[in-house]
């Protein structure tokens, strides 16, 4: 039993090293050696590393209220437990549909249905910058991208939300109706704020996942992989970390894979810090 | 309701409010009410909007699968298939390899792990290190597990080797901390005194969670580890990397290329022959037949939790 909490130890020391020996050439290697054309390390994971943290802040942003509405609808506004259960079970099963079938259902389901959204977006709200240039003619853009992830990330940040509402102290929720409080106003004074840092931990969970999503993205996404840009609906859409790696690994060979490797390491170091972050708010919440 | 009306049960808080509002003999004004209505309405639109797309993408994968759910699907490869016909059978036992030899490496190990960190760790300085590694590992994204397999194995093999176990070491990486929290949050469930109980006859320590902590926990136990694989069975991006991808059967682990029904689904719309319909539909029945797999896993589990119940009930 010992042996094996050491091994699970070792396992994880063991990625770390084999990352750094295989990717460490990359942060030295210059132009020639590295995919996309790139003149050193950091010129190829600067945009990427913008697109992956540009794709997982759009589905934060579009998975952030829903998760909330989920959960207070499992908690505190669940007309009986049951109610609360099943919905618990719809989100279990959102949650366990594999990436790769959101990728396949995201392009050739959501996309085309998005073009005429995006053409009516580009017509109306062209003078914003999100919004200028040409519409995609396929769809594939960075804000389906979004929204697919966020469809993805949704069921988890709901499911941390809903813990933290479930703890609030029901007499505070009692207090609060025999203020004569309305239902909302209950929520808005005892519920949300004692659950704050549980839907800040919730939305960083979620921000982990989505950074290190990669199917849905790298099949929906039509991108290209050294652009930063913050058009939400053009045609060439910036890449993400994961993307460009699923993409490009099948036909690389020597030094291409070790930038790949080390594109790993980066993704792998920006993931872990989110829930680091993630993590002391929610003790914060706890230890209070 | 009336104060006499709830004499009779216990008040809840619901009806506190109602009786507030008789005292007071006047309701929420009505920019209160309307602002309350709003809240409820956002609510139910946020369960909608999470419901919408799961009920789209089981609706695609059904109208779109059954095209080519048919019996040709289960008995052929991709094998020399470049249009019409076709099937998932190579991809289909590749996952199953995969996923069992995941298993078999994850399981026991993510369990003795747990069995370490509940019954023997207590507040010693390895159980720390092992809950914290954990937690990291939890955050490693699925493809950066992919990548360190790969790392591991062109280090043992030399570059470009791709295989079936070093799929399943990959994801082997992802499922490890799965199993591990979800056994520790079972073992802690088993009630102290039965411990004690066994501990106080005179029973040694490993007998006591051999005889008395396992069979009490077996069926939470065994939900935890259905969910991890019903986690790992859709993993695409590490099998993508390390295992590869065929158009032929493959029952070796150790050598060669292995289809995996996830990766299949991909190949199938990233490198489409000339009859596009072809491929598309395959995907989908790709699909359809992961996902039914998937459900499968998730029901199966579910039907296991009335026992973890009851342990709850006991502590």
């Amino acid at each position: 039993m010992r042996a094996a909490a050491v091994a699970v130890s070792l396992v994880l020391v063991g990625v770390l090293v084999f990352l750094a020996v295989k990717g460490s050439p990359a942060f030295t290697a210059g132009a020639g050696e590295l995919p996309a054309h790139a003149a050193n390390f950091w010129a190829l994971a600067g945009p990427l590393a913008f697109g992956s943290l540009w794709v997982a802040v759009i589905a934060l942003v579009f998975a952030a209220l829903p998760a909330i509405g989920v959960a207070l609808a499992a908690t505190i506004y669940a007309p009986s437990p049951r109610f609360g259960r099943f919905l618990g079970a719809v989100l279990d099963l959102l949650a366990a549909v594999p990436s790769v079938v959101f990728g396949l259902w995201g392009l050739m389901v959501l996309a085309p249905a998005m073009v005429p959204i995006y053409e009516w977006l580009h017509r109306y709200l062209g003078w914003l910058p999100f919004f200028s240039g040409q519409p995609s003619v396929t769809g594939r853009t960075v804000l389906t991208a979004g929204m697919v992830v966020a469809v993805m990330i949704l069921p988890i940040m709901a499911a941390i939300c809903r813990e933290s509402f479930a703890l609030t102290p029901p007499a505070l929720i009692e207090a609060a109706y025999a203020l004569g409080a309305t239902r909302w106003e209950m929520v808005r004074t005892a519920v949300l704020p004692v659950a704050r840092s549980g839907i800040v931990a919730g939305g960083m969970l979620g921000l982990g996942r989505a950074l290190g999503e990669t199917m849905a993205v790298a099949m929906v996404l039509s991108a290209i992989p050294d652009l930063i840009s913050v058009n939400l609906i053009s045609s060439q859409n910036p890449s993400t970390i994961a993307q460009f790696i699923a993409s490009t690994f099948p036909e690389s060979t020597g030094s291409q894979v070790s930038a790949l490797i080390a594109l790993g390491l980066v993704l792998f170091a920006i993931s872990l810090a989110v829930s680091v972050v993630g993590r002391r708010v929610a003790q914060q919440g706890v230890s209070r | 309701m009336s104060v006499a009306q709830t004499l009779g049960k216990q008040p809840t808080a619901a009806d506190a409010a109602d009786a507030a509002v008789t005292l007071s003999a006047s309701r929420p004004s009505l920019a209160r009410r309307t602002k309350n209505r709003i809240a409820s309405g956002a609510v139910v639109c946020a369960v909608a909007l999470a419901a919408i797309p799961l009920a789209l993408v089981i609706w695609a994968a059904l109208t779109r699968g059954i095209e080519r759910l048919d019996l040709a699907l289960f008995t052929n490869s991709m094998w020399g298939v470049v249009g019409q016909g076709g099937g998932l059978l190579h991809a289909l036992v590749g996952t199953l390899l995969v996923t069992g030899a995941t298993a078999l490496i994850a399981i026991p190990l993510g369990l003795a792990a747990a069995i370490y960190l509940t019954e023997y760790g207590g507040q010693r300085k390895l159980a720390g290190i092992t809950r914290r590694a954990v937690d990291i590992m939890v955050s490693i994204p699925s493809i950066v597990a992919g990548l360190a397999a790969y790392a591991l194995f062109s280090l043992l093999l030399g570059p470009g080797t791709r295989s079936g176990l070093a799929g399943a070491v990959a994801l082997a990486m992802i499922m490890i901390p799965v199993v591990v929290r979800s056994s520790e949050e079972v073992l802690r469930l088993v009630p102290g005194d039965l411990r004690e109980a066994g501990l106080a006859l005179g029973s040694p320590r490993w007998r006591v969670i051999r005889k008395i902590v396992l069979p009490t926990a077996l069926p939470g136990l065994t939900a935890g580890a259905v969910l991890g694989v019903a986690r790992i069975i859709g993993e695409t991006a590490p099998l993508l990397l390390v295992a590869g991808f065929t158009d032929a059967m493959n029952y070796n682990l150790a050598e060669g290329r292995m289809a995996t029904l996830p990766v299949f689904i991909y190949t199938q719309w990233s490198s489409k022959g000339l009859d596009t319909a072809a491929y598309d539909q395959r995907a989908w029945a790709g699909a359809l037949v992961l996902m039914a797999v998937v459900v499968v896993l998730q029901l199966a589990a579910r039907a296991l939790p009335p026992q973890i119940a009851k342990l709850r009930r006991n502590r």
